[in-house]
């Protein structure tokens, strides 16, 4: 017995969150003597008033439909991944790694290469923690946090002492060579005729988010392994009874995970900055854990809650360099969206299973 | 006292106002009529069994009495005076008190603390406590409700957790007492036990209110009996002017056979030979003692024992998942070949492709995926089988096919694959694992409590099934603590007792006393018996093979 439609658990309640978060991000911009409206209003513009601002707004989609991905997958086997910090900074070294060290002549050859790279560095990082949990019963969520300050601090040591081009300030490798550049979606718009997105970071790496979204798909709902990774996740004793092994399940659940959140390094540090910088990943990976509860943990919910999440990214710089609104502002009303549709989400949807129930008994009556 | 010994003979007293009365009570959850017009009237100082399948609204009913939901319509009357229970709260002060299935216990707590849970006088725990002491004593000599009340729950058997549980509400001065399928955890001695505590609440004059599958236990102790099917109550007799036959038939709307028809086996080459099998758990205790037993083709083979005596593990050590850190030793072959019982091949889908079949005795647990539809919990196990796959993806198209074949054949209500398989009653949800290990024909069939929480209607179905595997010529092994059934299905019976096997009988020349007696650890069996003479009492107990839950 489904407590309520689907398409009200899927997209009623998340709306009706998202509203909240709004109605007192309003209250909050009201209370330092400023017009929600205008705040609003300056958000969409800039994010989606016109294909500059879509352009940054897709960029940033795409790397939290990794990250978001990365969370999901994880999470269908009962482990909370919330590693994707360290494994995306990871999958940028190896994206750096492959693209300064092997010769590529075309972004076409170098973006499979690098994708493999940066897969596998992102993939190796979560084994790690996956190997202590399966093996020896460490919490995936303490070890994978812990791994995120490792990240950090050797992706630090690397930049400065082995990286960074000899005579140079800053803690960053070289530019990438010419050829492995890719081609922005703007130039991909101009390539047939069309003016769209002039300057902006959104590259080709979008469509492989999306391409990753349905694969994903199949992964979970349409193959064995997503058959035997639900399975797990639901019930390890149950999981045991089958013949599915919880270590096996837990390793390779990690490491495409892990492999994923690796994956956005495409985007950001191949796509975007051309060369490997020190904090690439800015939160990123903290991201996806909001964008895969938002999205349920079904990859069509994760596209679209990253596709709100970079809306309010980009309308969140749009609001700093637009209105006297402080930057500040804007991490919290990212921080209320986070709060009422990840953490907060029953609070909307007990009273809404209830209403349904009510009209339900009505409608039988 | 008088008047509680005449109302114990169970008729209706009509000065007196009934303990309990309800007068039309429905309740639906969205589409399902769980209630429907419910009348019942329970006396003061008698027993009164309420009977049912599962899901026929027995539940939802003392539920409602509790104040858990709350009903649609209708109205409640506690001693004569209506009431509205809106939670618990209210309910215990009305003199309502409840033993729940599932013990709600905290396990690290003593007794007393338990008791007192909820039930503190003041901030300061001490004078609760001493007070509590001394109910307890009063309590202990007045009803044999002995528990030593310093000890914590974790180190209690089930049965004086549930006299914690039946003391509980007695200190909140429960007059009228629900206690929901009590004897479901208990061993028969301990189910005695606790009768003769009921008989002593009801002579002081409680209320007490029994439900229950077994039609043993109605016979046996109650006064009067109500029968719900379907969420209405279709019959409320006295005990004495009633017989387990007829009360079968009220639950289940139709002439149910209380008896296995079968065949004398005709048992082929062995499938399974065990020998000597040893299992050390993770906590260092021996569950496996020296196991040694062959299943033959054609054969049902039997495991009695109360539970915990290592039944569990033997399943599980068979079926490929013993617990993480079990030491194991001895052998095990299957059709004349060794089984991997400690290295790489020892896991559940090797045994499986040696053709082991396994209905676990934990559906919920371990043979379903509760969140899993049933057409997706019709492959689990057989995930990796060529049938339901194509290339790198399952077939969902072809599972979900074979799936609709399975509710067919083996009658899952709803008849609906697409649904939880939560939402499915216990006898359907057993339905759906044993369609899924019957109909893989394997040679060997591992099945433990076959019939736990489930259905009269669903039982007899199981057990022609399961016959009908012995009849194509596969070994069974049963393991159930249900004494009927392990001696209406099984064609040979051995006994399990502190992870020993303490003998093996045929059914047919053997009585539930002497099976009881190995059962308790007593090898000496022959002589036993011939010195003490077995008491009488049991005997009808073969005869109502089908009553389990």
């Amino acid at each position: 017995m489904e407590k309520m439609p689907k398409w009200a658990d899927v997209i009623l309640t998340p709306l009706i969150s998202l509203f909240l978060a709004m109605a007192i991000s309003a209250l909050v911009i009201l209370a330092i003597g400023e017009s929600p409206w205008v705040a609003l209003t300056t958000m969409v513009d800039g994010a989606l008033g016109s294909s500059y601002g879509w352009g940054f707004t897709l960029y940033y989609t795409t790397n939290f439909i990794f990250t978001g991905l990365a969370v999901m997958v994880a999470y269908h086997a009962a482990l909370f991944n919330i590693g994707g910090e360290g494994q995306a900074a990871m999958g940028g070294l190896g994206v750096a790694l492959v693209l300064l060290y092997l010769p590529l002549p075309h972004w076409l050859i170098a973006l499979p290469v690098a994708m493999i790279g940066a897969a596998a560095f992102g993939a190796a990082w979560a084994l790690i923690p996956a190997w202590l949990q399966a093996k020896r019963g460490s919490h995936i969520v303490i070890t994978t946090i812990m791994f995120n300050f490792i990240a950090a601090a050797a992706l630090n040591y690397v930049l400065v002492n082995i990286l960074r081009p000899v005579g140079s300030m800053d803690p960053a490798s070289a530019r990438f060579p010419e050829s492995t550049h890719l081609p922005s979606i703007s130039d991909m718009a101009a390539a047939i005729g069309m003016e769209w997105g002039k300057n902006t970071p959104v590259n080709v790496t979008f469509f492989v988010a999306i391409a990753a979204c349905l694969l994903v798909w199949l992964l979970i709902w349409r193959t064995r392994l997503g058959y035997q990774i639900r399975a797990f996740g639901k019930s390890e004793p149950g999981a045991l009874y089958a013949g599915i092994s919880p270590a096996r399940i837990t390793i390779i659940a990690m490491l495409i995970s892990g492999g994923l959140a690796g994956m956005m390094a495409i985007n950001n540090v191949m796509g975007e900055s051309e060369r490997l910088v020190l904090n690439a990943v800015e939160g990123a990976g903290f991201i996806g854990i909001a964008v895969a509860l938002m999205g349920r943990n079904h990859p069509l919910g994760v596209f679209l809650a990253a596709l709100l999440f970079g809306f309010l990214y980009q309308g969140g710089g749009e609001l700093a360099l637009w209105t006297s609104i402080p930057r500040e502002l804007i991490i919290v009303i990212q921080a209320l969206v986070i709060l009422f549709t990840g953490a907060l989400d029953n609070m909307v949807r007990m009273p809404l299973e209830r209403l349904f129930l009510a009209l339900r008994k009505r409608g039988d009556a | 006292m008088a008047a509680a010994s005449q109302n114990s003979e169970g008729r209706p007293d009509a000065a007196a106002p009934a303990a309990i009365e309800l007068r039309g009570i429905s309740k639906a959850f969205g589409p399902v009529q769980a209630n429907k017009n419910i009348n019942l009237r329970v006396e003061k100082g008698t027993i009164h069994g309420i009977i049912g399948e599962n899901g026929a609204g027995k539940s939802t009913l003392m539920s409602i009495l509790y104040g858990f939901y709350k009903p649609d319509s209708g109205e409640i009357r506690v001693g004569g005076q209506p009431l509205t229970i809106t939670d618990s709260q209210t309910a215990i002060r009305a003199g309502i008190g409840m033993v729940f299935q599932h013990f709600k216990l905290v396990q690290n707590f003593t007794v007393l603390e338990n008791i007192i849970l909820g039930a503190e006088d003041g901030p300061l725990l001490r004078p609760s406590l001493a007070k509590a002491r001394g109910v307890l004593r009063q309590l202990a000599e007045e009803y044999q409700l002995n528990v030593d009340p310093d000890m914590t729950i974790e180190e209690l058997s089930v049965g004086h957790q549930q006299r914690v549980e039946i003391l509980k509400a007695l200190y909140r001065q429960a007059d009228i007492l629900i206690l929901d399928e009590p004897t479901g955890v208990l061993t028969p001695a301990e189910a005695d036990h606790l009768f003769r505590i009921l008989e002593g609440l009801r002579a002081e004059g409680k209320t007490i209110i029994l439900i229950t599958h077994k039609l043993r236990e109605i016979m046996e102790i109650t006064d009067n009996v109500s029968v719900m099917r379907r969420g209405e109550m279709v019959a409320s007799v006295r005990t004495a002017e009633t017989t387990p036959e007829e009360l079968a038939e009220l639950m289940v709307g139709r002439k149910v056979l209380l008896n296995v028809e079968k065949t004398p086996a005709q048992p082929g080459a062995a499938i399974l030979e065990v020998r000597n099998l040893r299992l050390v758990d993770p906590d260092g205790v021996e569950r496996l003692r020296g196991i040694s037993l062959d299943i033959r083709a054609g054969e049902i083979l039997g495991i009695a024992g109360v539970s915990g005596n290592g039944q569990t593990q033997l399943l599980e050590l068979l079926g490929g998942y013993p617990e993480k850190g079990s030491k194991v030793s001895g052998s095990v072959r299957m059709n004349g070949q060794e089984l991997d019982l400690t290295g790489r091949y020892s896991d559940a889908a090797t045994r499986r492709a040696r053709g082991i079949g396994h209905v676990p005795e934990d559906r919920q647990v371990e043979g379903l995926i509760m969140d899993f539809t049933a057409w997706e919990n019709v492959a689990f196990g057989y995930h990796h089988a060529p049938e339901y796959n194509k290339g790198w993806l399952m077939d969902n198209a072809a599972i979900r096919a074979d799936a609709e074949g399975k509710i067919e054949r083996f009658d899952v209500r709803p008849p609906n694959a697409n649904l939880a398989a939560r939402n499915f009653s216990g006898g359907n949800q057993q339905k759906i694992v044993v369609a899924r290990e019957i109909e893989r024909n394997p040679d060997l069939l591992l099945i433990g409590q076959p019939t736990r929480g489930v259905d009269i209607g669903a039982i007899e179905f199981i057990h022609k099934r399961i016959v009908e595997l012995r009849d194509a010529g596969k070994a069974v092994l049963l393991v159930s603590v249900e004494l009927d059934e392990i001696l209406s299905l099984s064609d040979r019976v051995a006994v399990m007792f502190d992870g020993r096997i303490m003998g093996e009988r045929l059914p047919s020349q053997t009585t539930t006393g002497e099976l009881g007696l190995l059962m308790a650890g007593i090898t000496d069996t022959e002589n036993a018996a011939d010195n003490t003479g077995l008491p009488p009492d049991h005997k009808h107990v073969a005869t109502l093979p089908g009553e389990q839950p």
